[in-house]
């Protein structure tokens, strides 16, 4: 891990997204103490953490294999912390229902974690750290081992109980769309290293690096000749695929718009729309995806070889910074 | 590119393929030439001789003559409630109990640094270090023991200069060597019952605020407690039926010399009933320790 300089304002659900061994988890595990800094601090509210032990901090954590303890019942995993708080039996019986009735699975108190779905098992380690109503809350890719509808479900209801509970939630996510749907804010790690910090917004519209711009999204970079041939400047831009727009060879180009001509060397066809990969005549590719509002499948796919002149407004080229990190952080 | 296409003759029809085409149409068949020679031992030679031993129990012995009298009685039976027989099991069951508690304690604190804080190099080296007695001859162990335990023994040559003295031969010598000779099979199913437990657990424990104490109780030993279970059902049977230690480093009699004496003096019926003892013991055992959970951890 190299410096990583991060601050989390209080209520925020903020994202940290990037590859396998970017540093994420590690970043993570830190700050719940399961690992401590080998230099550096951890501050939680100005109170200097970084060399507590995990239970002396007041954060909690829900593990991506979820950690229930399968010897007890789904009330006495949820309860966990608060035993331990000795709290009363009454209010932690109050509690425990309260968290359970949150995360939708009133009534479960006596089932054993074996006897439950996966998404289940998930609400029930959201419960179970949510219930000790803890300063922030920490998430390690909570979402990951469900199927995909099950995960969208989860992604809506955990940003709900967020801002429900007003806690601040810190997810780690390899998954770009997970961080930018949740996310009030998020940043991007990359070989132990933050690349960028900011709205979801401005992270998929201004990408600083090149790596954000690939992993957050589709790259399509401009460089060397293609990048002065079509921009008409040195350097390294990016265009997002969805503002690149197919035209015939010979459509006129308006003041504001910038042009490339090409040939479709592939069409990918993924239902809402498709993603075309445009061989430049400049020497470089981009992917352009179009929604299929009244192309058919065959249409599309018929398209594959055609000339054809792409367009982009102006505003939507960016400049990327070349190399993979920024040098402030 | 080009097609791919099988241009491998095909198989010749031989004998040997035609039988097992045959067989593989009828499941049943299989399943009964894989399972013949195991279940027909289990049941001709394993539980026959069981029965066998369950009848001779029912016959009692001339005392003239020492002759078998087969003629069925309750006698032999009554002989173990009336006899010293009662004290001797009692004592046996507590010997056995005893070996399985230490052996616990012991096999905790090792089976938890194996599987939990030892380098996977380490890790090999104590787990062969555990089986590796096992392959020892049982009498040699025994009867090192013996040498050790003895009036001029090592340990009691090591101990003088403290001013102490070992057990010497006795009761405390037959549990220290029973709980040498049977704690590996305490170590290795609890060492892998706590190489089952998955870290996060751990770390979810501490991160809702339980200290390594409690976490210990909370998680890890209930956690663990079937492993033990099932680690004892050896400890147990293995020291309720045993004569050959007691015999070495001791004068005391439990159930396993008393069915040898019998045995030796040529009285069948009354050892055959005696051995029902540590059988039924045994039984009772097996069905406490799988309502404990030990047979999901073997």
């Amino acid at each position: 891990m190299a410096g990583i300089d991060l601050e989390v304002m209080d209520g925020e659900f903020f994202s940290m997204l990037g590859p396998s061994g970017s540093g994420k988890t590690t970043t993570l595990r830190m700050i719940a103490g399961f690992e401590l800094p080998t230099a550096g601090r951890i501050l939680l509210h100005g109170e200097d953490v970084s060399h507590r032990p995990p239970f002396e901090r007041d954060v909690n954590t829900v593990f991506q294999d979820y950690a229930l303890f399968p010897h007890m019942t789904v009330g006495q995993n949820v309860g966990y912390g608060l035993m331990i708080r000795k709290v009363p039996r009454q209010e932690l019986d109050l509690r425990v229902g309260e968290a359970l009735d949150m995360v939708r699975l009133s009534g479960y108190e006596q089932r054993k974690p074996s006897q439950l779905s996966g998404g289940q098992r998930q609400r029930v380690a959201l419960a179970r750290a949510l219930v000790n109503r803890p300063r922030v809350l920490l998430l390690d890719e909570p979402l990951g081992a469900l199927d995909l509808k099950l995960r969208e479900e989860m992604q809506i209801e955990l940003k709900a109980i967020q801002q429900e509970v007003g806690i601040t939630f810190i997810y780690v996510t390899h998954d770009q769309e997970e961080a930018l749907t949740m996310s009030d804010r998020l940043a991007v790690f990359n070989q132990g290293r933050l690349e960028q910090i900011g709205a979801p917004a401005d992270v998929y519209e201004r990408p600083i690096t090149r790596f954000v711009a690939g992993f957050v999204g589709i790259s399509n970079l401009l460089t060397g000749d293609a990048a002065r041939s079509i921009i008409g400047q040195e350097g390294t831009f990016t265009v997002r695929p969805e503002k690149i727009h197919l035209a015939a060879p010979d459509a006129p180009v308006g003041e504001d718009e910038i042009t490339a001509s090409g040939r479709i060397r592939e069409v990918v066809y993924v239902g809402p729309d498709t993603r075309y990969i445009v061989l430049l005549d400049a020497g470089s590719e981009l992917v352009v995806t179009q929604q299929n509002l009244a192309t058919s499948s065959t249409d599309v796919l018929a398209a594959r070889g055609n000339a054809v002149r792409l367009v982009w407004k102006r505003q939507h080229v960016l400049p990327i910074k070349d190399g993979s990190r920024t040098e402030e952080s | 590119m080009t097609s791919i296409t099988n241009d491998l003759p095909p198989p010749p029809r031989g004998l040997l393929r035609r039988l097992a085409g045959w067989l593989h149409r009828r499941p049943s068949v299989r399943l009964g030439g894989l399972l013949a020679g195991p279940v027909g031992w289990l049941v001709i030679v394993y539980l026959g001789s069981l029965a066998i031993m369950l009848l001779n129990a029912f016959w009692t012995r001339d005392a003239f003559s020492g002759q078998t009298i087969y003629v069925p009685t309750l006698k032999n039976f009554e002989d173990l409630i009336n006899g010293p027989y009662p004290g001797i099991t009692l004592r046996t069951v507590a010997l056995a109990a005893a070996v399985t508690v230490t052996c616990g304690l012991l096999a905790l604190p090792i089976g938890y640094f194996m599987a939990r804080i030892a380098s996977p190099r380490l890790r090999n080296a104590l787990v062969v270090a555990v089986i590796v007695p096992l392959w020892a001859s049982y009498l040699i162990k025994v009867y090192s023991w013996r040498l050790i335990l003895a009036e001029e023994g090592i340990l009691n040559w090591a101990l003088a200069p403290l001013g102490l003295k070992g057990p010497g031969f006795g009761d405390v010598a037959v549990w220290l060597v029973f709980t040498y000779i049977w704690l590996p099979y305490m170590i290795l199913p609890v060492y892998a019952g706590f190489e089952r437990i998955p870290e996060s657990l751990l770390e979810a424990s501490s991160d809702l605020g339980g200290r390594s104490w409690t976490t210990f109780r909370r998680i890890l030993l209930p956690l663990v407690f079937p492993a033990m279970v099932a680690g004892s059902i050896f400890t147990f049977s293995l020291t309720l039926g045993d004569y050959i230690a007691p015999a070495t480093v001791s004068t005391t009699i439990f159930i396993g010399n008393s069915i040898f004496a019998n045995f030796g003096a040529g009285n069948f019926p009354l050892a055959a009933a005696l051995s029902l003892v540590p059988l039924v013991i045994v039984l009772i055992y097996l069905l406490i320790a799988r309502r404990l959970g030990a047979f999901n951890a073997l």
